[in-house]
């Protein structure tokens, strides 16, 4: 379990988050919705002191993340953020990276570590992409090989910055589908998204942040009910029970 | 593109070897005097060091073609690594200022009585370090862009040009700006400057090697690699670092070499790719190679008048510059 307590951080003098209190567990997709400037990105990066932070503490499994090197928080928990470099590298080559946390002297990867890199690409279905440039994959394509890159770390955890964003419908789609799998198979999957019904349809659970807190946490359909659901996003959410799924309403 | 299949990477080290091997056996061979291998040889057997053949083997072409192999390398590697530590594929030691900022502690400490030695090459590397930690921190600090970043080192490199010429106006015994210098030459090498240079850029570039997964990481966005465990700002500082020892010694040595550092790694990149730890080692050995075949033709093509190598390889590297600015390629994908 990933449990954040009374935690604050910010960018310079700028307080973003405050006081945030949570805990998100192993074999559940977590969405975290909020509106523009609410801080779900900084409360990602601080979550695994990628942004150090202000105030309050985070346990990830018990061990408190201000006692943990780098690469020992890597190893419990993978981050993927918003932007996706294409750097000049294959896709195999990049998912090989995702085992750089276990990288010891001569710092070379090992044959362990390679075959953890291929059962990566092979649960994401992007085998057939090792050989190539990732400045050749589509965007929906590219994010896939990040999760591979993030499955290669060998994580109970995966923390995503927005990891629908640029994509169309259909890979957004797929790119849920594998996230709710790997919530299925056991990891925790926390992920910041903007589309609220996709959020809903999707996860086991919903955290709304708002004033740099987050002010409810709970499964979608007791979320989706709660009042400030609109007073928040502007629009409302209706569960559509026949399909199983969630659309806008009031808008 | 695919990446490359094993023997074509083999195949790729096999030239790069060649190279470096026939540059340094013409260095050898040819120069101003008319001298055979075999003359210079012979006398070195039979114990002749005071005989012309043995000295010009021993002490005018042999640490010049080190000289010339050794620095080709270091600035090839300085430019390969500068270019993924600031994500920029047109930073190179010289375009963004190290080399002038070497230039510069090598200035002074000739105006200062020192001509050589560990001291000159400990000078030069602060020159260079100070000059890319600049460079670098300004990136950081002023959130410039990747064109921002080259334009500031263009600036800095003519403010840094700008402070050695006004001390040797001051100070006109500072014979080691001199022309040659600052184009960059081999011709007054010496075993004293050599040594204490060839051992910190020998370390250099296998520390690099070690390092070069680290490298690749960076070239994902700050953010992605320190999820993967990296601690991106001392790996910056580390890679900046070894970038400026590896110019600073160097130039130390030759002067103020151009286009190496941009020339060498392009190239490379586009016939084996960016995967730093083949990247670093290649870019050492074609730097090698083409400084030691420039330096050559530096001397064999007005024979017996000498050119100094910075001339030829901005002949060379000058237009290689022009045609990766007009390709557009220059960027890269993570430029």
């Amino acid at each position: 379990m990933i449990k954040l307590e009374n935690l604050s951080a910010s960018y310079g003098k700028q307080p973003v988050i405050g006081g945030a209190c949570a805990s998100f567990e192993k074999g559940k997709l977590t969405a975290i919705i909020g509106v523009n400037g609410s801080g779900k990105s900084t409360l990602l990066k601080a979550m695994l002191g990628i942004l150090p932070c202000t105030q309050g503490n985070v346990f990830i499994d018990g061990a408190e993340l201000s006692a943990l090197k780098r690469n020992e928080i890597a190893k419990r928990a993978a981050y993927l953020s918003q932007g996706k470099e294409a750097p000049d590298m294959t896709v195999g080559e990049m998912v090989l990276h995702g085992r750089f946390p276990y990288l010891s002297y001569p710092r070379r990867y090992t044959k362990k570590d390679r075959s953890f890199a291929r059962a990566a690409m092979e649960q994401v279905g992007i085998s057939g992409l090792a050989d190539k440039p990732l400045h050749t994959l589509s965007g929906g394509m590219r994010q896939t090989a990040y999760i591979a890159m993030a499955l290669a770390q060998d994580t109970d955890y995966i923390l995503l910055d927005e990891p629908t964003t640029y994509l169309d419908i259909s890979h957004q789609l797929e790119l849920m589908a594998i996230l709710r799998k790997l919530a299925d198979n056991g990891k925790g999957v926390i992920t910041v998204m903007h589309d609220l019904p996709m959020a809903f349809d999707f996860s086991d659970e919903i955290a709304i942040l708002h004033g740099g807190k987050i002010i409810c946490k709970g499964e979608p359909l007791a979320v989706a009910t709660a009042p400030y659901i609109k007073s928040i996003f502007g629009v409302g959410l209706k569960y559509i029970a026949e399909e199983n799924k969630y659309i806008y309403s009031g808008i | 593109m695919k990446s490359l299949p094993k023997n074509k990477i083999i195949r790729i080290y096999f030239a790069a070897v060649i190279l470096l091997l026939l540059s340094a056996v013409l260095g050898i061979l040819l120069g101003a005097a008319n001298v055979s291998l075999g003359s210079m040889l012979a006398a070195i057997a039979r114990g002749d060091m005071e005989s012309a053949e043995a000295r010009i083997l021993v002490y005018v072409r042999l640490p010049r073609v080190l000289a010339a192999l050794v620095c080709g390398a270091a600035l090839a590697v300085s430019g390969a690594v500068i270019q993924g530590v600031l994500a920029n594929r047109l930073a190179s030691p010289s375009i963004i200022g190290v080399t002038a900022g070497a230039g510069l502690a090598v200035t002074l400490c000739s105006a200062l009585g020192i001509i050589g030695g560990l001291s000159l090459s400990l000078f030069a590397f602060a020159g260079a370090f100070l000059t890319v930690m600049l460079v670098s921190l300004g990136a950081k600090k002023w959130g410039a862009s990747r064109g921002t970043v080259i334009l500031m080192g263009v600036a800095l490199n003519s403010l840094l040009g700008a402070v050695s010429d006004t001390v040797t106006t001051f100070v006109p015994e500072v014979s080691i700006m001199s022309n040659d210098f600052k184009i960059g030459d081999f011709s007054s090498v010496t075993y004293a400057k050599l040594l204490p240079a060839s051992a910190v850029i020998i370390v250099s570039v296998a520390v690099l090697i070690t390092l070069s997964n680290e490298l690749d990481l960076l070239t994902l966005g700050d953010e992605n690699a320190k999820g993967l465990g990296l601690n991106t700002g001392a790996a910056r500082v580390l890679f900046l670092l070894f970038s400026a020892l590896l110019a600073g010694a160097a130039v130390s040595v030759a002067g103020l070499l151009s286009f190496v550092g941009l020339l060498v790694p392009h190239a490379v990149r586009r016939i084996y790719g960016s995967c730093s730890k083949h990247l670093i080692l290649l870019c050492a050995l074609f730097g090698a190679g083409f400084v030691s075949l420039c330096d050559t033709l530096a001397r064999v093509i007005f024979s017996p008048y000498e050119l100094p190598v910075g001339i030829i390889m901005a002949f060379i590297g000058a237009p290689f510059f022009i045609f990766i600015l007009v390709k557009g390629k220059g960027g890269g994908s993570h430029d």
